[in-house]
Parts: C-alpha cells; structure tokens; sequence
C-alpha cells in the first residue's frame, strides 16, 4: 500500500550532531524506526540519551544532519501531536501545585484553542487515558501525593491523551513499584499493537531484552544499532559502557 | 464600651479615606499588588526569584533615563529590563561564569548605573521615591500609566494563565506539543518588566521584588491547585498593601516598607500555621478539614 519509501519510517534521524555552546553531546547518530517497533537506547549517563530524545521532540536544535518524523520535519510532527514524551521522575517538579488532572489535559493542549479550553472530546481523552493507566481514583490528587510509580503512570497518561504515535521514554521502569511495573509492560504490548513506536531509555538490561525488539547502543554517537537478538552482545555492552565488562553490569550469569 | 471601640475601629479605617490621596494610594497599591500576585504564583513556582530581583533593579536606569528624555517611564524601564535578562543570558554563554553570580553582577551594574545617572541628570527626580516608592506622591499621569500597564499585565496572563503555568511545569512537554516556548519566556520576562516598573511606585525599586515573590511563596504554602495559588496569592497581595498603607498612615512610618512587612507577616503566618505544609499543621487542630 505504502507508495513513498521514507513513509515507512516514523522516525528517521540521519547523522544527527548536537552541541551546547561548541561542546559535543551527541555526533553522527542515526536511527530508523517503523511503525510498532520499541527501541531500547542504551548509555552511560552522559552519553547522550537525553539530547537525542530532545533533538526528536525539537528542544534542541541539531547542529548537523537531519530528523524526518513520518517523513516531516519535527516542527509539523509536533503541530500535529505526533511525540509524546514521558519524563524521568527526577526530571518533574513533584511538588508543583496540579493534579493528575490536569497533568493529563496538558496532553491536549496542543489541540486546543488558545485558551486552552477543554472540549467534550478532551475530556473524554483524558478520562479514558487516565483509567488505561489505572488512576481514576486519584483524578484530584496533587501529584506531590503520589507515589513514584503512580506519579510515572500520570505522564503515561498525558501521553496516551495527547494520541501521539511516538512515545518517547525516558528511564520508564526506574523508581517505579512492581504494580506499575507490569502495567507499563503490559501498556507497552498494546501500544505495538496499535502500531505506535517506542523509543525508551533504561538502565535496566533485562528490560531491553524483554520489550524490545531494536536496541540503540550508544555513546556520543551510535555504538551499535539493530535487533536485540543480534547487537545486544557483551562485547558491545561493553564498548558501549567504556570499557566496563557485562559481567560487572549483569552480575556473572548473565 | 462596644461601642466606643467599633467606633475607633471604624474610623481607623474611614478617616484616612478623606484624603484623596490616601484613597488613591489604597487603589492604585491594590491594583498593583493583585498584579504582582498574579504573576507572582509563576516566579516562584519557575524559580526566578533570584530573576525578579534582578529585573527590578536593572529597570533603574531605564527609568531614569525615560524621565531625562520626557518619555513614559514603563518605556525606559521595560526595555531595561528586558535588556538585562538579554546580557545575563549572553554573558552566561559566552563565559565561564555561573549564572547566579552572572545575574548578579549584572544587576548590580544596571543599577550603579542608575544611581550614577539620577547623581549627574539633576531633573526633578526623586531619589528616594524610587528606590523607597511613593505610593502617596502619585501622580494623575503615573496613574493612567500604572492602571494601563496592570491592564495589559492583567490581560496577557489572563490568555496565557494555562501555557505560562504549563511552561513552569514542564517546558519540554510544550515545545513536545507545538508550544511556542520562546513565546512564553519572554512573554514571562515581559511581564516580569512591567510589572517591577508598577511595584517601584508602591514600595520602590529595593523592595519590589518582594511584591513579586512573596505572595506567591506565602499561596504555596495554603495550597496544592495551581488557580486557588494564584488567587490566594492575588488576595493576600491586596490584603498586604491595605495593612501596610493604613498602618503607615496612623503610624507615619515608611509605606513601601510597610506593605513588604505586612506581606512577609502574612508569610511568617503561613509558614507556622498553613494547614498541610505549615510548621504547627493547623489541619490536626479542624477535624473534618478536607
């Protein structure tokens, strides 16, 4: 069906630099990724996970290369809600005065009018989003009241109200209870089954094993890209990790 | 005897109400108050009080200037400290210099500037009605100006209300979604600017930053809504400045000081007996507080 070759790809970044005031934080990275697949993007800290997911959603601008999203430049794709990104716990102000509620309607800002007046259809997003992620008895609750897991699945939830077709996750699993654990595994199942693509980061190795069906190994430029199965070896765990042998990373019996 | 003392309170509050300007200071500090306490929720909940302070004082020159030149001192005073914020975030860039020691210098220097300027210009300026404010001395062409500004502060914020607190909250969501975060930053500093040029008139350049933080820091405390912050905050802004001008008449003490006190009062408040966050949690005292 699919006529223009780009159109398969959700995602296109094509040797993609980025440098804050002349120091690099990521060079030459690539990636391509279809409709229904999950990336894992694995790295140290510092290597550049962050800035490659805020060069995706257009918070930093690249310095070099080029970035199609469903063969558009990542202004339209933001115009038209395609990503959503889901923040890092540690990279939210937990104790701003707003209710899962409202973090959720801000899912729908981008559709609104100017006054960011929600329509019937807004609300019926976030309330259908809000209970996917199994939090309808919190829908008042401050997200200061949360826990860390509840508080994660809030920014699920603004993300499945903003219908992108791009999640971008930064550090899902980290600091989350068992419960949201699960939940979140089993949102992933039905996400790639309604075609959306996932592009998480983690720590977590078994994680990338269990979910992902591509794995992005990088530091400061793309180490190794590929199917799990075939990149996710020891030796380029360990390039990607300088050095450090899986062995210390997974413990021995891995 | 009940009497007599609702008498005294009563006219406590009517008898300086026989002044036109102390009904004018009332007003004008009120309206400015309720500006700077609107945008007050969003520097303390975007951490710019340490920017608040430095917009405040950098508009001194601009001030200063506008008035030496015969043009409306918001003017001079906007595009200073705009301008400031403009240098901190080059000097920032292109040095190795921390940002807080950058903003500081930078402000520092605007309003040595200032200072130097109002010594060497010798119009009719008057020092310390600037740095003090003079919310008594106002004059009927600074009024048309303060209530045009609070308009247009009042107005901005009123359309933005949900961008501005959205780009507090979570910046890289909005530019995710197709905000103009750019926009909004500056569309923050902007009212930042003008409503620092509104609050030097009631309590002067030194204290205005107070105006612009502490009714927002004191919401903060009473509250978990982002709009009952911003109300709160509106309210004890005005409450504020009615106790500071009424206790400075009766008491002939220094206005702007006065209100700054009265609103710090209010903090300390909140602070020992704010239900939820406050040291004595006032909510174990109410059973069936929700």
């Amino acid at each position: 069906m699919e006529t223009i070759n780009y159109q398969n790809f959700r995602i296109e970044a094509e040797n993609i630099c980025v440098d804050y005031n002349g120091k690099v934080a990521l060079y030459d990275a690539n990636l391509r990724l279809k409709p229904g697949q999950i990336c894992g993007l694995v790295g140290m800290n510092g290597a550049g996970k962050t800035t490659f997911f805020n060069a995706l959603t257009g918070f930093v601008n690249i310095s070099k290369g080029k970035i199609r999203i469903n063969g558009e430049s990542v202004r339209s794709a933001q115009k038209d809600q395609t990503i959503a990104y889901v923040p890092q716990n540690e990279g939210i102000d937990s104790q701003f005065p707003i209710s899962v509620w409202d973090v959720v309607m801000m899912g729908r800002y981008g559709s609104m009018n100017i006054f960011r007046c929600p329509r019937e259809s807004d609300v019926q997003a976030v309330k259908d989003a809000i209970e996917r992620v199994d939090l309808t008895d919190h829908l008042s609750t401050p997200i200061g009241n949360l826990s860390g897991g509840q508080r994660k699945r809030t920014f699920l939830a603004r993300a499945i109200a903003q219908r992108a077709s791009i999640l971008l996750l930064d550090e899902p699993f980290s600091g989350v209870d068992i419960r949201t654990e699960k939940l979140i595994s089993e949102l992933f199942i039905q996400f790639k089954n309604e075609g959306k693509t996932i592009l998480l980061s983690t720590h977590d190795m078994i994680h990338v094993r269990e979910f992902c069906d591509l794995v992005l190994l990088i530091n400061k430029t793309v180490v190794a890209y590929g199917e799990t199965s075939e990149v996710f070896t020891p030796e380029n765990i360990t390039t990607t990790f300088g050095g450090i042998s899986p062995d210390f990373l997974f413990g021995p019996e891995s | 005897m009940e009497l007599c003392s609702f008498l005294t309170l009563d006219s406590f509050i009517t008898d300086p109400l026989t002044h036109e300007f102390m009904r004018k200071a009332l007003l004008m500090s009120s309206l400015v108050a309720a500006v700077c306490g609107f945008l007050s929720s969003y520097l303390t909940l975007k951490g710019w009080a340490l920017m608040g302070d430095a917009v405040s004082h950098s508009v001194m020159p601009g001030v200063v200037v506008a008035y030496a030149l015969g043009l409306p001192f918001s003017l001079g005073a906007f595009i200073f400290g705009v301008g400031s914020v403009a240098l901190i975030g080059f000097i920032k860039q292109k040095s190795r210099v921390k940002e807080d020691t950058v903003i500081g210098l930078v402000f520092t220097g605007f309003f040595a500037l200032g200072i130097v300027l109002v010594s060497k210009i010798k119009s009719n300026i008057d020092l310390h009605s600037i740095l003090f404010g003079s919310p008594l001395g106002i004059s009927l062409s600074d009024v048309k100006q303060t209530v045009f500004i609070c308009l247009l502060v009042v107005i901005l914020l009123s359309i933005f209300r949900k961008d501005l607190m959205l780009y507090c909250f979570d910046p890289r969501h909005a530019k995710t979604v197709g905000i103009n975060v750019f926009f909004l930053h500056y569309l923050l500093l902007t009212c930042l600017s003008l409503a620092a040029v509104v609050g030097l008139q009631s309590v002067g350049i030194i204290l205005v930053v107070a105006m612009l933080i502490t009714p927002g820091a004191t919401a903060y405390l009473l509250t978990d809504k982002f709009d009952n912050m911003t109300v709160i905050s509106v309210l004890s802004a005005i409450i504020s400045s009615l106790i500071g001008i009424y206790v400075s008449f009766w008491f002939d003490l220094e206005t702007g000081g006065s209100i700054v006190l009265a609103q710090t009062f209010i903090f300390l408040f909140a602070f020992l007996f704010a239900p939820r966050y406050g040291i004595f949690k006032l909510k174990k005292l109410f059973a069936g507080y929700k």
